[in-house]
């Protein structure tokens, strides 16, 4: 008897999850067979589980905003885009996993995202092998769109510019704008992201005549940092440059002032967050300046009609992830047209060969390594308000 | 010993019988690559699984740091193919004895603490490899080691698989598993008893670690990177899940475990936003139930196969 009471919840057990399995895998195969011809599927695969889940669902926002734009002005030559996502629970491995389910049972014709570098490098040989474009919005990582004898791997594209690329304009604008001649250094040595922009801030910095004082280093999650800022006063600098993620930072700020560091403090995208000033406080960020890509501050009619746009279909002001994903879906959709054909071989042809293209935060144009060649902001922090200072290029 | 030989003799034929019908399927397009990828994720999966198992069900260990273990396997095989330059075969060897030679290293100290104590220490040392890694520039650091062939496919993993499902179920069979499991019941009688408790749980622990080296490199070599955000403590909990949802203390339970969850995650990837909200309801509903888990530590045997009448066997 006892056996039987076993057996039969073991049976129950397995038959509820039989039936939810099931039913599930059934809706997969349907999908598949409703993409007819009418329809443009694109695949999304997205960080919408897992730790930097926001970044993923904020990218995701953005592109379907896109779709939705392009969709309401009859589609691309009378077709409806159609989007499929996938979640990659922010892990590499099953960023691999999303991108074939993608291409091997939705059929899609290109894919946008994951947000982050590591998934996007997971994903890639996957797309490459059945020649599929895929846009990462967000990836900065210098390395993804390269292979490893340098040259540019043909279905890999961004929409964001690159890490050097920011530690450059925020050196050069230390040292032609601040007009500071002695800049220290507090790095993450945890994120590739944050040693990446020290490193090329030191180089272009100490090129325009500039000296680092000092170059000190801190773990992601610490939340002490008094001791490298003590070391740092000491060198007396004008400034200091902080690459990294607004959680540390804004404690860096908070105690940096606290010990009495009052000279500027400039930084990366990785500042901007409405919680930066929230934890450090309205005060301490002032003379706080970091490179962005973009800003809802932004008073040009295109970011304004993009801002107006987000906010009416999501009802909260957009962050800089979202615009890129946004602007990942104008580059594909443009493609799309140029080309004529959803062939990835041609689309990935097309999307190299965007030039001017008006996107949300200015005009946009590839090189040759498929990074794009866009809008550099520099924001300044005034009374906790991001305030813009200078934009270069675009 | 007659009886044993010919329930594996069995259990090897049916195992022939389940690769060749899923090779078949595979190569007649039936099973699509994305399912093929969660196939060799599944194969995967119930190394972690079943070498977690030897630790925690039957030596009665609490480690929840089989995903460092992973790393080491991930990294260094991918250093062996990638960097060195020498074969696929040899990098599985190669990353096997790191992960066991860790985990002797680790094991020495750590498993004379107990319970909670070993847990939190695990769970630590898990973290320890995987920040290790994150700083070490050779291996790619924080962007993770890319470029690594895919030289896994179906038939290695599979075969593997097996081969690690046969040593584990045969140590446990032996005079040394036997030991295990009388530590797992009672530490202090079996130390009267004149077992060396800290030598079989160090041996457990080392081959368990070992075991989770092996899975490393047929991940890496799968999923063309090493990542260090695919070693992070929720994947070491991932594999706890299925040895605790299958039975701590049964083999076939944490192959059950392994292909269950793999099979729903997999299952529910076209609804990505319900995905953990049915895993999690699962598991709930699971342990409702089955509180010690789907077999205890309990095996699936050809007798329990034979009371229910028919069913199929899964090596």
């Amino acid at each position: 008897m006892k056996f039987w009471k076993k057996a039969s919840s073991i049976a129950l057990a397995a038959a509820v999850i039989a039936s939810l399995t099931a039913g599930c895998g059934g809706g997969g195969d349907k999908k598949a067979a409703d993409a007819g011809k009418k329809e443009i599927v694109v695949g999304v695969n997205a960080e919408l589980t897992g730790n930097v889940a926001n970044y993923g669902k904020s990218m995701l926002s953005g592109f379907e905003l896109a779709v939705e734009e392009a969709n309401k002005a009859g589609g691309i030559d009378g077709k409806q885009i159609k989007v499929v996502t996938a979640d990659n629970k922010s892990e590499p491995s099953e960023s691999g996993n999303a991108a074939t389910k993608l291409v091997t049972q939705n059929k899609v014709v290109a894919v946008i995202g994951p947000a982050t570098s590591g998934c996007v490098a997971a994903e890639e040989p996957v797309l490459t092998s059945s020649k599929i474009p895929l846009i990462a919005p967000c990836a900065t990582a210098p390395g993804i769109t390269l292979q490893k004898d340098g040259k540019t791997k043909p279905f890999v594209f961004r929409a964001c510019f690159i890490d050097p690329y920011q530690g450059d304009i925020m050196a050069q604008f230390a040292a032609k704008d601040l007009k500071v001649k002695k800049v220290a250094i507090l790095h993450d040595s945890s994120s590739d992201y944050s040693k990446g922009l020290a490193e090329v801030f030191t180089k272009v910095f100490t090129a325009t005549g500039g000296q680092v004082t000092t170059d000190e280093a801190f773990l992601s999650k610490d939340v002490d940092f008094k001791a490298s800022l003590t070391k740092i006063k000491g060198t007396n600098p004008e400034a200091i440059y902080v690459p990294g993620y607004y959680e540390e930072v804004s404690k860096i700020i908070k105690q940096a002032r606290e010990i009495g560091l009052t000279c500027p403090m400039l930084g990366s995208d990785g500042w901007d967050s409405p919680k930066l000033v929230e934890v450090a406080g309205k005060e301490a960020c002032n003379k706080g300046y970091f490179t962005n890509a973009y800003t809802a501050e932004d008073k040009d009619p295109a970011v304004q009609k993009y801002v107006k746009a987000y906010q009416a279909k999501f009802n909260k002001v957009p962050d800089v992830f979202s615009m890129q994903g946004y602007n990942a879906g104008l580059i594909l959709f443009n493609a799309i047209k140029t080309a004529k054909t959803t062939d990835g071989t041609k689309l990935a042809e097309a999307i190299a060969k965007t030039k001017d293209l008006q996107v949300a935060n200015g005009k946009l144009t590839y090189d040759e390594k498929h990074n794009p060649i866009t809008t550099a902001l520099i924001i300044e922090l005034k009374d906790g308000k991001m305030t813009l200072n200078k934009k270069i290029g675009g | 010993m007659r009886k044993e030989r010919k329930f594996d003799v069995k259990a090897l034929i049916a195992a022939i019988a389940v690769f060749a019908l899923l090779q078949g399927l595979m190569a007649a397009e039936i099973i699509g690559p994305f399912w093929e990828l969660n196939l060799v994720l599944i194969c995967i999966n119930i190394i972690l699984a079943s070498s977690l198992n030897m630790i925690n069900g039957f030596t009665g260990q609490f480690s929840i740091g089989h995903a460092g273990f992973l790393a080491v396997g991930a990294y260094m095989g991918a250093v062996i193919t990638v960097k060195l330059g020498y074969s696929f075969p040899l990098a599985i060897v190669a990353g096997t004895i790191a992960a066991g030679i860790l985990g002797f290293l680790i094991g020495l100290p750590t498993l004379r603490l107990d319970g909670d104590y070993l847990a939190i220490a695990t769970l630590g040392l898990g973290e320890i490899i995987r920040i290790c890694i994150l700083n070490i520039e050779y291996v790619g650091g924080a962007s993770g080691l890319m470029g690594i062939p895919r030289m896994t496919n179906f038939t290695i993993a599979f075969w593997l698989m097996i081969a690690v499902i046969f040593f584990i179920k045969n140590f446990k069979n032996s005079a040394h598993g036997r030991a295990c499991l009388a530590i797992r019941e009672n530490e202090i009688a079996a130390d009267t008893m004149g077992i060396d408790t800290t030598k079989y749980k160090v041996m457990a622990f080392t081959l368990g670690a070992s075991f989770a080296g092996t899975a490393g490199v047929l991940f890496s070599h799968y999923f063309f990177i090493a990542h260090p955000a695919s070693f992070t403590f929720m994947r070491s909990f991932d594999i706890l899940t299925m040895v605790v949802l299958g039975g701590l203390g049964s083999l076939t339970g944490s192959i059950t475990g392994a292909i269950l969850l793999t099979f729903i995650s997999a299952a529910l990837a076209d609804f990505p936003e319900w995905r953990m909200i049915i895993y999690s309801l699962a598991m709930i509903i699971l342990m409702l139930y089955r509180p010690q888990g789907l077999f205890g530590n309990k095996e699936l045997s050809e007798k329990v196969f034979n009371s229910l009448k028919g069913g199929k066997s899964n090596g």
